[in-house]
């Protein structure tokens, strides 16, 4: 069973960055309908435009170790980047995991992100991976940032 | 209840032989043990059969034209309603063919609704208006609620519920202050899609009516698995789906009081529901035509009769016997082991066919990938029961349910997945209880 390596378990096991910070410019809290798990994410950005710069995410993850485990990585990698970098990651991270396993994920770009390749392999758990990624896009967008450049449409869930 | 002979082995084979998916593998060539027929269940050749036979050899629109085909059809639909009748002791037009179950539970909620005040005399029961209260209780799968809660949205009624106590029953120490002149109607769950509870719906049926409240059931979780007789069981309506007791998918039940039925406004409009048509108004059909509005699911319809033959061959009281010891079978066994903590009613009280639980440590999507990985299909998730998962403090819970089809052989075979869990994830946890 390839999904659940080890990074994984370590990230969901010791979530990185995780907890809520000040300050932050934006909060936003994402649920997956399917299995009731919730992020609350927060972003903090300095300087606009093709300068602005994630400076913080902190978050309190609720749920399985994928979805803990993909915001764990998500802090790890965006914090201290350019948020042109940041969303050129998370296309990168929705490509590969809505690829149904064709897109094995480039570590210069993802990073520990490449552990969640297996999971694209398995449909009714990309929204558990995706759910810190979405929340994030939301958050950097509430905080007055242009992700246009990005489509952050998550898969279809599977609610009932 | 009277003894039941336990199936056979051999009669268990003959069981497992009607079903064509119980011979596919899964996730790299791994027999299939289904465990989700709480979700919906699998269905038998006689019931896909008949649903075959239906479109090559009869298929017409029902209810409609006078050439041959349309007879028979007419004549099969009609059929396949005086069996499913029978089989919960209805007459014949007290039961309406819907989509789904939660299409059932709709078609009474907006009966409500559109008998809300207007120009036209209405039968009090089906009014409500601000002050009115709806009750449910915190058990109630979302088909269950939220078509009540919008109906308190629509009417200004307010929307009440019963709470779920500890031991997974509902609590029902406060149900005089909840039970009162101004509720119109209770609905509630005959058995628990997650905590497998059975509810005394007799009971709650008596205390209902003694203040005037009409009586819903959700009866999708008992219909497949224990006889259910709506002469006795008390309630006004009784829902219940067609896809969790081996008939196919698009066609649920509403059983429903003829009187009731009689005064009760449509819900869906159109072709085949009316009376009379003129280009300023229409009067509509008697029950249950009434609220079957458009060419009907009657392939579906007479698949779900198939259906109900074949659970009838069986015999329920035998089904329900042999679901019941493999409940009791992986109770013990979770009981076991002291990382599981399962819900709802404690071993020895009558359950239905689910039994829902938590890892300690490991959420249920991840106890789910791992049994997945087995070839145990289980269900993971809030099974469409949020706020009782909230009760619960849980975020979701790992079901496993059962249909007769099931062995002890496969209840072994989750709880050894089941025991791959703490491995995976590393827990330090005494799981060598034997």
């Amino acid at each position: 069973m390839d999904l659940y390596q080890e990074l994984i378990l370590e990230h969901s096991k010791r979530p990185h960055h995780a907890g809520l910070r000040e300050p932050f410019d934006a909060e936003v809290h994402h649920i997956n309908p399917t299995c009731g798990d919730e992020v609350t994410l927060r972003v903090d950005v300095s300087g606009t435009g093709a300068d602005a710069v994630v400076t913080d995410v902190s978050y309190e993850a609720q749920g399985c170790s994928i979805s803990v485990a993909s915001s764990s990585v998500l802090a790890e990698e965006v914090i201290g980047h350019p948020v042109v970098e940041a969303l050129e990651t998370f296309e990168a991270m929705r490509a590969m995991l809505t690829s149904r396993g064709q897109v094995a994920g480039d570590e210069t770009v993802i990073g520990d992100g490449v552990a969640f390749a297996g999971v694209s392999k398995y449909p009714a758990r990309v929204k558990c991976a995706l759910l810190g990624w979405t929340a994030f896009t939301d958050a950097l967008a509430r905080a007055g940032v242009d992700i246009t450049s990005t489509s952050s449409a998550s898969p279809q869930g599977v609610s009932s | 209840m009277t003894d039941v002979l336990p199936f056979t082995d051999g009669e268990l084979a003959a069981i497992r032989g009607d079903f064509p998916i119980l011979t596919r593998t899964v996730r790299d060539g791994r027999p299939l043990v289904y465990l989700d027929s709480g979700a919906t269940s699998h269905k038998p050749t006689q019931v896909l059969d008949a649903e075959r036979a239906f479109y090559e050899q009869h298929n017409a629109a029902v209810h409609r034209g006078a050439h041959q085909l349309a007879e028979e059809a007419t004549d099969d639909f009609e059929a396949a309603r005086a069996t499913v009748a029978s089989f919960i002791g209805a007459p014949a037009d007290e039961v309406v063919f819907t989509k789904n179950a939660t299409e059932a539970i709709n078609l009474v909620a907006y009966a409500f609704s559109n008998a809300a005040p207007t120009d036209d005399p209405k039968d009090e029961r089906f009014v409500l208006r601000p002050g009115d209260e709806i009750l449910v209780t915190e058990m109630e799968h979302h088909a269950n609620l939220v078509p009540w809660q919008e109906l308190a949205r629509r009417t200004g009624a307010t929307l009440r519920w019963v709470p779920v106590a500890a031991d997974g029953a509902l609590d029902l120490t406060g149900l005089d202050d909840l039970l009162t002149e101004r509720t119109k109607v209770f609905a509630f769950t005959h058995v628990s899609n997650v905590l497998g509870t059975v509810n005394p719906v007799a009971e709650l049926a008596e205390r209902a009516h003694a203040v005037g409240a009409l009586v819903v059931v959700d009866a999708c979780q008992s219909v497949p698995h224990l006889a259910v007789d709506v002469a006795t069981l008390g309630a006004d309506f009784v829902a219940f789906s067609g896809h969790k007791m081996y008939g196919p998918m698009g066609v649920g039940v509403l059983w429903g009081r003829g009187e009731l039925l009689e005064v009760m406004p449509p819900f869906l409009t159109g072709g085949s529901m009316i009376e009379l048509v003129t280009m300023e108004r229409s009067t509509y059909a008697p029950a249950p035509q009434k609220f079957e509005a458009g060419v009907p699911n009657a392939a579906q319809a007479v698949a779900l009769a198939a259906a109900v033959r074949w659970v009838e061959a069986l015999g329920i009281e035998r089904i329900h016997a042999h679901e019941a010891a493999l409940v009791d079978l992986l109770q013990r066994g979770l009981a076991e082991r002291p990382w599981v903590r399962v819900v709802g009613p404690p071993l020895g009280t009558p359950r239905g066919g689910a039994v829902a639980f938590v890892v300690d440590g490991v959420h249920a999507h991840d106890v789910g990938q791992v049994l997945d990985d087995a070839g145990v299909a289980v269900r993971v998730g809030h099974h469409c029961a949020w706020p009782l998962h909230r009760v619960l403090g849980a975020t979701a819970t790992t079901r496993a349910s059962f249909a007769v089809h099931n062995t002890v052989a496969e209840v072994e075979a989750l709880l050894a997945a089941l025991d791959r869990v703490p491995v995976v994830f590393g827990l330090h946890t005494e799981r060598e209880a034997s």
